[in-house]
């Protein structure tokens, strides 16, 4: 049972960073990309309908986080309480940058609303990577299942120091933020290339070949420092072998989005896209199970599924409505992509 | 009191406090907009469909607000509460888990539909996605209602080895007496604000002399919604809650009215202030019997006073619990006077004419969300010192490893970023309402004529 929920809780997950990523990309790279207002409010009217069903996906994981995991809801969200504050501001800011900006012509205020959508949505693609970060590096939790992070100590990964406990960013979760900010970048490009035509598709074309290379190389290089600094983290994949087809799917992906930009199918980029994000997220959960927040300095204290999971007759009367509940979303989700499928039109309606 | 317990209530009491103000309307506009799309496509008059329209924006903007206000708000219940989490988490992870589930997912899939697919849309199917958004906004209202009676009266849950509150009947919970009566008195706290700002708006168009067609619309729906609607919260919502507190907690009762000594025949006490060190009322107006009456349905009977139970059971805050709860029973009184004053000049067919009536309803606008927010702090101060009524005191459930210093760092960041919110709603407010319902293209904001300064 605290299996099937720990599935549960992180493919809500994946399916946050894969549907709330795009539109967090194409934030990033809005300021960059969008020259013309035109091009920009193209850009937003591409995720202006669906931009808040997406993040209703971290409300709805974190929901479902909290019930079915209440003490690593409650230890996991004290313990990141600085870095979570700031990612509540940040989306306060982008809701209202999306939003707010159409509401008058005043090019200092279409400009200031512009400024603040790319800004937070470029950070919390980097805050998201960085508490990914902290999740696989592990963090300094004390005996009763609580710890505090400060914002940063001395940027080292501090694994097995008890002296000087870690800090939400050090090297190895600034280097995990920039991969996000990488992926989702170039996973937004690929999710408005379907959606836009000409001059702006052509533009963001060169922006997901450009991210390529550099996504191929962070993908390496955060493998090889997640080794370093979790050499446990292969422990699971020798044990089942089937894990390693993971690692094959991120990488096919990479050559499949590769293949679809080149030939301009731009779907099936992003279709690539989405799986190398899923892969990256599970390959994690994978390695973790059945830990979830692991210790920075003693494995034994680190909270696993069994240790912070709610009771057997609550999780079993969960799946009943979550269950329901799921069949409803997935419902309501495919008739709105499909109401706002095609390319965007500027004649019309909205943003 | 701790520094670091205060902090973390205050960063929950502001932030709650807040986030309130923009669902309590797009809750109580949710209904009103169905009732308007509903009268534009059966009396075939274009211009209900066009004062939908002009809602749909207002209620885009609170929208908005609630959505970028209420995320902080489950987010809290984790870094701020930790220890109350990890305690209850097993029970109430239920039914906020079942919010984001049911009620967001519904309501965010169908908002955009409602406010940006109207031409990609038969009518019928448009009028759908406002129903899917009223019926979201208000199943989201059912299950933080659940959560919270559920804090003011637990029931379904049983203690687990680790000391933990887990859930024992899923039916319990969702069924609770209390949380039915709370809803049904909350959410017509919500359709009162809605009606109220909407005959509001329209009083004030008809004084203006504008958009006077729209004005009389706004008015005849808003006065009629707000009668039945205050009605309803006096009694029967307003009595059933009254007489749940009265049940189950019976000395925050006994605080709500500053009934410091027991006494059969209590008096009501309309006005005066408490005074809490010397145990009475200063320059009291009462009414005698009649408290033992509405609590009991007999003259004589006796309500138990605060000197019955032991002063660590009281709510610490009497003085502004008592205030809260006068000053919601008070407004909601004044409200069906109003709004029965209202009706009956729309009845003689005056009221659209009648200039002081216009004056007095435009000027109510602020009162509902007073009302509201006075409500809410009746609910919350009198539910103290508990957190989980009669399980856990407040006092133990906030994180423990956030320092106080951290949670002010953070108070004050929302305190910041709030104004900011709560200047631009209000600007924008004003901007939609002086535009006007007239030639409302069938969007949120007309697309930028000019060239945007490049940044």
């Amino acid at each position: 049972m605290e299996t099937l929920w720990f599935m549960i809780v992180a493919a809500m997950v994946a399916a946050y960073v894969v549907l709330d990523g795009f539109d967090l990309g194409a934030g990033a790279l809005y300021l960059g990309v969008a020259r013309t207002s035109a091009d920009r409010r193209r850009i937003l009217r591409a995720i202006g309908p669906v931009w808040d069903g997406n993040e209703v996906w971290l409300v709805a994981a974190g929901g479902t986080l909290y019930f079915a995991f209440p003490l690593l809801y409650a230890s996991s969200f004290s313990g990141f309480y600085l870095p979570l504050m700031i990612v509540l501001w940040l989306l306060m800011l982008r809701g209202i940058g999306i939003e707010l900006r159409a509401h008058m012509e005043n090019p200092v205020w279409v400009g200031f609303f512009d400024l603040i959508f790319c800004f937070s949505s470029a950070l919390l693609a980097i805050f998201f990577g960085a508490a990914l970060g902290n999740v696989v590096r592990g963090v300094p939790l004390g005996a009763d299942g609580y710890f505090f992070e400060p914002l940063w100590t001395n940027f080292r990964t501090n694994v097995g120091n008890a002296a000087t406990p870690p800090g939400i960013l050090d090297w190895y979760t600034i280097l995990t933020g920039v991969i996000a900010l990488v992926t989702l970048t170039a996973h937004g490009a690929l999710y408005l290339t379907v959606k836009t035509e000409n001059d702006l598709e052509a533009k963001l074309r060169n922006v997901a070949l450009r991210a390529w290379p550099l996504q191929v190389l962070l993908t390496i290089l955060g493998l090889a420092a997640t080794l370093y600094v979790r050499p446990t983290i292969l422990d699971n994949y020798n044990q089942h072998a089937i894990g390693y087809l993971l690692p094959v799917i991120v990488f096919a992906s990479l050559a499949v989005m590769l293949y679809g930009i080149r030939n301009s199918l731009y779907k099936l980029a992003f279709v690539a896209s989405s799986l190398y994000i899923v892969g990256m997220l599970v390959g994690a959960a994978f390695a973790l199970y059945p830990v979830v927040l692991p210790s920075s300095s003693d494995p034994a204290r680190s909270l696993t599924i069994y240790s912070t999971a709610a009771a057997h007759h609550g999780l079993t009367v969960g799946i009943t409505w979550w269950s329901i509940g799921m069949l409803l979303t997935l419902t309501y989700f495919t008739f709105l992509f499909r109401m706002f499928r095609g390319k965007v039109r500027l004649e019309g309606e909205g943003y | 009191m701790d520094s670091a317990l205060l902090v973390h209530r205050i960063h929950f009491a502001f932030t709650v406090t807040f986030h309130y103000l923009f669902p309590q309307l797009t809750m109580g506009l949710a209904p009103l907009i169905v009732i308007l799309k509903t009268l534009g496509l059966v009396r075939h008059d274009e211009s209900y469909n066009q004062a939908a329209r002009f809602w749909a924006k207002i209620f885009g903007i609170s929208f908005l607000m609630g959505v970028v206000t209420g995320i902080p708000m489950e987010f809290q219940f984790g870094t701020n509460w930790a220890t109350f989490s990890r305690y209850a988490g097993g029970v109430i992870g239920q039914t906020l888990g079942m919010e984001g589930m049911f009620a967001f997912f519904l309501e965010s899939a169908f908002l955009g539909l409602f406010l940006f697919g109207e031409k990609r849309l038969r009518p019928w199917a448009h009028w759908g996605t406002a129903v899917a958004v009223f019926l979201g906004s208000w199943l989201s209202g059912f299950f933080i209602i659940a959560t919270d009676a559920w804090m003011q009266h637990p029931v379904g849950y049983f203690t687990a080895a680790d000391g933990s509150l887990q859930l024992s009947s899923f039916w319990a919970l969702v069924l609770n007496p209390w949380a039915w009566w709370q809803y049904a008195h909350n959410m017509g706290g919500a359709v009162i604000t809605g009606a109220i700002v909407m005959s509001s708006v329209g009083a004030f168009y008809l004084l203006w002399g504008k958009f006077e067609n729209y004005g009389r619309i706004f008015l005849r729906t808003g006065v009629i919604a707000g009668l039945i609607f205050s009605v309803l919260q006096l009694f029967p919502t307003g009595d059933g809650q009254g007489k749940m507190v009265a049940t189950n907690q019976p000395v925050t009762l006994a605080a709500m009215e500053a009934l410091f000594v027991g006494q059969s025949g209590a008096p009501l006490v309309i006005l005066g202030q408490p005074d809490v060190a010397s145990r009475k009322i200063d320059n009291p107006l009462e009414v005698p019997e009649v408290l033992s009456f509405l609590t009991y349905r007999r003259w004589k009977a006796d309500v138990k006073g605060l000197n019955s139970f032991p002063q660590d059971q009281w709510p610490q805050n009497i003085a502004l619990l008592y205030y809260s709860y006068h000053i919601m029973v008070g407004l909601g009184t004044l409200f069906i006077a109003v709004m029965a004053i209202a009706i009956f000049l729309l009845w003689r067919g005056k009221l659209f004419s009648s200039r002081w009536m216009l004056w007095i309803l435009l000027l109510a606008l602020p009162f509902p969300y007073i009302a509201n927010t006075a409500g809410w702090m009746t609910a919350e101060l009198g539910r103290q010192p508990w957190l989980v009524y009669g399980l856990m005191r407040t006092a133990d459930g906030y994180s423990k490893m956030v320092s106080a210093g951290n949670g002010m760092f953070t108070l004050l960041g929302f305190l910041g970023m709030y104004t900011v919110l709560g200047i631009l709603f209000l600007f924008l407010m004003r901007r939609e309402i002086e535009h006007g319902p007239e030639d409302q293209p069938a969007i949120a904001g007309a697309p930028p004529k000019r060239e945007p300064a490049r940044v």
